[in-house]
């Protein structure tokens, strides 16, 4: 049963600290994506994982041992780089099965495991070749058969797509996937690129400076984001964030004005005194053309046409600007006004402190 | 006017008419550019290849021929040859300067792989200082450590041994070997050697399986460099050894005696020549395609 913890875990580069107190817990059979920005530690919380950085201060257990002094071979875990890392001068049979033939496994028992990894990544065809003539994808996909072989109890991805053009990315994507589901291993894997974050994790850690913003499934990141970070992080385009005051009270929630006399009923309430000072409205919630329950004026910059759907940037009287999804064939021409409409359940409210105020989910 | 003369002449020619060349049609520039090139390279080739023609032909002169100027001896014979092998211990020379040369390039090269390790992938504290050291070593005139090194091969009672030509070589090879081979571990990513951690490699087997069979073109280029340095070396070769039979190839062409104190035997020296120069230029052509990887490694991701 291998779990992953981080307790009190701290990292520091010289004086500069990267890791700032994590505690974490993956559990058996999970897979757990490290998101965030560039320098945001989750390449290094990984390595801390891995063995392949020493923490400062505190613990990382897998399973039920203390791993924290021990080097990354007697981890338990297998590792793929975002540069695959092959061995270029041997064959894919060799890379595949230099670990186990250094650990002294027996002939037999190392190519048993080398042709069964190979079988389950289809690469049986490649055993032979070197890694200079394999494709971007097949390298990925030898490097990760380089793990399966190890027959790890945590594997470890380091950026493992970031390397391989757009489209063999999503058919990496779907194959990890896959692979999660017929291993049944823990998983932990590192990108900065949402959409992978969104699509593959059982839960996410999003973090930012050193620290976990918030871990959670990645629709509950999306409907219930602890703070603006988290928030703006997670969506695509990016949520608008808006200053606002709130009005008073309804009925269903509090009610906010956005822009003079743009005065939303939101379905958030609150208890006790919460100083709300932004909206959050995400892209796609939002109607051009108006409707829904308040409606904001602006002027049309751009249009990103994407061919199903557009995206309208628009500046509001105040200065403010805000991005609008739109059906791809929306008439829209940059320097008209439009209306945008909000629904009363897409508002998301943040504090002083960009605290995200509890709210139910919007569909 | 000589063959020289003429080749000078032509290249004037050329210059001048590249001169005006201005008011020529392109395809006329053109065509005169290129035989300036050619003509260049002609020249070039004459230059650097001459001495060592020289040196063949003489080899294969005997008596009065010598004195001659002719391009292409009149009646070559190999007397000069058999004769360096019967009357002097040649072939215990040439056996000297391989185990010699040998020697230096297995010793420097395994030092120098180590270094290299360290001094390319462990940071500690005075790293560059000491690559930097080391580099330094290496502008020292060799007269200048001579006494010094000296003073070593006789505390090493080395003297009179070929161990201690190894032991000065290294002296000028491992500097060399160990800031190439540094850059070029350098170059090697980090992510390989970190793959091959959480295979389970110590740092021998790092070095052994994943560093070393990747390092081949550079150690191939600096090996062969090495080789060439200790090959040719005279100094201390003429200091650290006494005895005919303990000399190396260098020392001993230079001290090839003739028959009476009068005669200096050119043909002998320059058969002797030739016959240590020619496994080197087997070398160099061996490895030829390698050494261009060597030096040029790193310089596009491979």
């Amino acid at each position: 049963m291998a779990t992953v913890r981080l307790e009190g875990v701290w990292k520091a580069f010289g004086t500069n600290m990267v890791i700032r107190g994590v505690d974490l817990a993956v559990e058996h059979g999970e897979f757990v994506v490290f998101v965030g920005p560039s320098g945001c530690g989750k390449s290094t919380l990984l390595r801390l994982i891995a063995g392949l950085e020493e923490v400062t201060r505190g613990t990382v257990r897998i399973g039920e041992r203390d791993v924290t002094e021990l080097p990354p071979y007697e981890r338990g875990i297998a590792m793929v780089f975002q540069s695959y890392a092959l061995y270029p001068h041997m064959t894919v049979y060799d890379n595949m099965a230099f670990g186990l033939r250094l650990a002294k496994a027996d002939r037999a028992a190392v190519d048993a495991r080398v042709r069964e990894a190979a079988r389950i990544l289809r690469i049986e065809e490649l055993l032979d070749r070197k890694p200079r003539q394999l494709s971007g994808g097949q390298r990925q996909r030898v490097a990760i058969g380089r793990a399966i072989t190890r027959d790890p109890e945590v594997f470890l991805f380091d950026e493992p797509l970031s390397n391989l053009d757009a489209a063999l990315r999503v058919q990496m994507r779907i194959e990890i996937a896959r692979l999660h589901r017929q291993l049944g291993a823990t998983m932990v894997y590192v990108t900065h690129d949402q959409v992978e974050a969104m699509t593959l994790a059982d839960r996410i850690a999003v973090l930012d400076a050193g620290i976990v913003r918030q871990f959670a499934a990645p629709l509950h990141l999306y409907h219930h984001p602890a703070d603006r970070f988290v928030a703006t992080f997670i969506g695509s385009p990016r949520m608008n964030l808006l200053s606002c005051r709130v009005v008073g009270e309804g009925e269903s929630g509090l009610r906010v004005e956005i822009a003079e006399g743009a005065v939303l009923a939101t379905t958030t309430r609150v208890e006790g005194s919460a100083e709300i000072v932004e909206i959050g409205l995400r892209p796609e919630h939002l109607s051009c053309g108006g409707g829904g329950d308040a409606e904001l004026a602006g002027e049309v910059v751009a249009v990103e046409r994407l061919g199903g759907e557009s995206f309208v940037h628009l500046v509001l009287p105040q200065g403010e600007s805000v991005v609008a999804k739109a059906p791809g064939g929306i008439e829209a021409r940059p320097g008209s006004g439009m209306r945008i409409g909000i629904p009363a359940g897409a508002a998301y409210l943040f504090d002083r402190d960009g605290r995200c105020l509890p709210r139910p989910a919007f569909e | 006017m000589g063959p020289w003369g003429w080749l000078a002449l032509a290249s004037l020619l050329l210059a001048g008419l590249l001169a005006v060349s201005g008011r020529l049609p392109w395809r006329w520039r053109r065509r005169l550019g290129r035989l300036g090139f050619w003509l260049l390279l002609l020249l070039l080739f004459l230059y650097t290849v001459f001495p060592f023609y020289w040196a063949v032909v003489s080899s294969l002169r005997t008596g009065s021929a010598l004195f001659s100027t002719e391009l292409w001896p009149r009646d070559p014979a190999w007397d000069n040859y058999l004769s360096i092998f019967r009357e002097q211990p040649f072939a215990r020379n040439t056996l000297n300067s391989v185990l010699v040369a040998v020697s230096t390039v297995a010793v420097s090269l395994a030092l120098s792989v180590a270094a290299a390790y360290a001094l390319g992938r462990v940071s500690f504290r005075g790293r560059m200082p000491l690559l930097f050291t080391i580099l330094a070593v290496s502008m020292f005139p060799q007269i200048a450590v001579l006494s010094g090194m000296f003073e070593l091969v006789r505390a090493f009672g080395l003297y009179n041994r070929l161990g201690s030509l190894t032991l000065s070589y290294l002296v000028f090879t491992l500097p060399f070997s160990v800031w190439v081979l540094t850059s070029f571990m350098r170059e090697l990513p980090k992510e390989l050697e970190e793959a091959a951690i959480v295979d389970g490699a110590r740092p021998l087997v790092l070095v052994l399986r994943i560093f070393l069979p990747l390092m081949a073109p550079a150690m191939v280029t600096t090996g062969l460099l090495a080789f060439i340095a200790a090959w040719n070396e005279f100094l201390f070769a003429l200091t650290f050894t006494l005895s005919t039979e303990q000399r190396t190839v260098p020392v001993a062409i230079a001290l090839i005696s003739g028959a009476s104190a009068y005669e200096l035997p050119w043909g002998n020296i320059m058969a002797a020549s030739v016959v240590v120069t020619l496994p080197l230029i087997l070398l160099v052509l061996i490895f030829q395609r390698r050494i261009v990887a060597g030096l040029t490694a790193g310089a596009v991701k491979g």
